[in-house]
């Protein structure tokens, strides 16, 4: 079947664009198809917080319209969903809590803005954990997202809604944030396609923070080349964030031509012990061997301090979201207890009837290791962990032009299998949470399945290397077509 | 258990959270096995390494000190439980 033969919910985004531009069909008309398919799936998938029909119609139709007049945007009339952690002006914007569910946010999130800007047209937003805390979309307010490979199956977490909507082409591509692994842990156990930047590379401004050291937006897509498109558009510099960088950026679409051939592949000791899913493990070295069939040059590289990045990233990680989240009283937006008995009942009742129980836990962590007598000992050691764990990733690319392994220790695990336990649960994000401590770029690209369900490779690079990352993700993507699989139901 | 329900309820207060009856059990299980967890951390050596607050070496911005936003106080407010006269309502602090 060629691209020609497709459906409108099939296509890329990449081919939603050729469409738009011959004429193949408007933007008034892949929204509609899409806001249909987002109606029908919504109740198997729960990958919604809201739906924004009414506006996606009147910013589809404008798109028509600037194309007819020969001022399309780069991403003129094409579909997009926000995680429901960006804000969105005039629209809900809950971050998966009860503490929001009624906040409308006054503005727009410096990439909302952008992709806007560019003509892309919201069709709504996406369920999560609450405030991005969680490795399966089950800490959400408004309910699990299921996987629409096995929808007794979690699809992953944070970004748990955004995957979802993509894996089952409800929507071709979504953004996403990620502190630990919150859009490459999702995209791997759901056979998409998530990039992480560099910390600073995409503007934090209109975020819901939850630790702002490592926060960082990112998008989640069925191919590298779309992933590419997005992030050209929004990356850069924005001086309402203080920690986004003002550095140039490339073309990502134009350098995803880059051949692998002569690509040092640097492939970590650590990441392949008794931790790894012997499937997941077998399809992560068939896709390496891929590579190096390709051209690429596999080298050992060693991250000896690497096995401490989950406890570290637990002290880093609640102690900045204590911070955070202190913002949350009850006083000027969110959730109110009712009658209260005086200032500290108003903010201790708000704030416990507002949060979960996920939620709790870690600003109690954070409050603790942040306490008199403490900090010492939790705070300050984990910071001097972080380093140790940085400086091994700067001495791996001295030898490495990027890092491949695993993205997740297994497949998707059950709905409610891993909730009695938040270790077990944090132990998900074991290969994902280095690159955010240490603010290095990552990608998770489908890499095969295992027993049925799709496996992810992940490969992370030195500071400001997402073109690096994406030309090689694109790049395995023509050797293969894991990317192009689609669950049977939502084919 | 390494935390307490004592110190647990401290966190709790300092951290301005209100802990159900039946939620405070559970709470002090999961925090303890939390504390645990990265207990491991104190095994590292870390003489002489800096503690790393941010991933990149990056200096604070300062700009001019002039207004740019312009004044949207009622539209803000819209999202505020109580207000009164453009002023957030709280309970009576003083007495």
């Amino acid at each position: 079947m060629g691209a020609g033969d497709q459906a409108i919910h099939q296509r890329t985004l990449t081919g939603l664009a050729k469409g738009l531009a011959t004429g193949e069909f408007s933007s008034r008309e892949v929204t509609e198809a899409l806001l249909g398919r987002i109606d029908a799936h919504q109740g198997t998938l729960n990958a919604f917080i809201t739906i924004t029909a009414e506006q996606a119609l009147v910013q589809a139709d404008m798109a028509d319209k600037a194309r007819a007049a020969g001022a399309a945007g780069p991403l003129n009339g094409l579909p997009i969903v926000h995680k429901d952690l960006f804000c969105t002006r005039g629209v809900l914007t809950t971050c998966g809590s009860r503490i929001l569910d009624n906040f409308v946010s006054p503005y727009d999130a410096a990439v909302v803005e952008r992709l806007a800007a560019a003509g892309a047209v919201m069709l709504g937003k996406t369920n999560m954990d609450e405030f991005a805390m969680g490795s399966s979309n089950e800490t959400s307010f408004f309910g699990p997202v299921t996987n629409p490979w096995n929808v007794r199956l979690s699809p992953g977490g944070s970004s748990g809604g955004s995957a979802a909507a993509v894996a089952a082409r409800v929507v071709p591509a979504a953004t996403g944030t990620d502190t630990g692994g919150s859009i490459r842990q999702p995209a791997a156990l759901t056979g998409t396609t998530g990039i992480k930047p560099t910390y600073g590379r995409v503007s934090r401004f209109g975020m819901v923070a939850f630790a702002s050291s490592l926060d960082q937006a990112g998008v989640i897509t069925r191919s590298a080349e779309d992933a590419a498109l997005l992030l050209g558009v929004m990356a850069g510099h924005d001086k309402r964030d203080s920690t986004s960088v003002d550095h140039p950026v490339p073309d990502y679409v134009a350098g995803l031509q880059k051949p692998v051939d002569g690509l040092r592949i640097g492939i970590v000791r650590q990441h392949f012990d008794e931790g790894l899913d012997a499937g997941c493990a077998a399809s992560v070295r068939a896709a390496l061997q891929g590579l190096k069939e390709a051209g690429a040059v596999l080298i050992d590289v060693d991250l000896p301090n690497i096995g401490l990045s989950v406890p570290t990233y637990y002290v880093v990680a609640p102690a900045e979201c204590s911070s955070n989240l202190s913002r949350f009283d009850g006083v000027r937006f969110g959730h109110r207890a009712k009658d209260p008995q005086d200032l500290l009942d108003l903010y201790c009742r708000s704030r416990g009837e507002g949060f979960g129980a996920e939620v709790k836990r870690r600003v109690m962590t954070g409050t603790y290791v942040l306490s008199a007598g403490y900090y010492d000992a939790y705070y300050l050691k984990a910071q001097k962990v972080r380093q140790l764990i940085s400086q091994d990733f700067r001495n791996a690319f001295a030898h490495v032009d990027v890092i491949a392994g695993p993205t997740a220790p297994t497949t998707a695990f059950a709905i409610g299998e891993k909730t009695d336990d938040p270790i077990t649960m944090y132990l998900n994000d074991i290969y994902t949470i280095g690159a955010n401590l240490a603010g290095l770029p990552g990608i998770s690209v489908p890499c095969g399945f295992a027993d049925g369900l799709p496996v992810g490779l992940q490969l992370v690079g030195p500071h400001f290397a997402e073109d690096v990352l994406l030309a090689c993700a694109h790049q395995y993507q023509q050797l293969t077509d894991w990317h192009q699989r689609a669950p049977e139901d939502f084919a | 258990m390494s935390l307490t329900k004592e110190q647990v309820q401290h966190i709790a207060i300092l951290a301005r959270l209100q802990l159900e009856d039946g939620e405070a059990d559970d709470v002090v299980e999961k925090l303890s096995r939390i504390v645990d967890f990265v207990d491991q951390l104190q095994a590292a050596p870390t003489e002489d390494v800096l503690p790393m607050a941010h991933p990149l070496n990056m200096v604070q911005r300062l700009r001019a000190d002039e207004v740019t936003e312009t004044d949207q106080r009622d539209f803000i407010q819209q999202n505020a439980p109580s207000t009164e006269g453009g002023y957030y309502l709280v309970p009576k602090v003083l007495e």
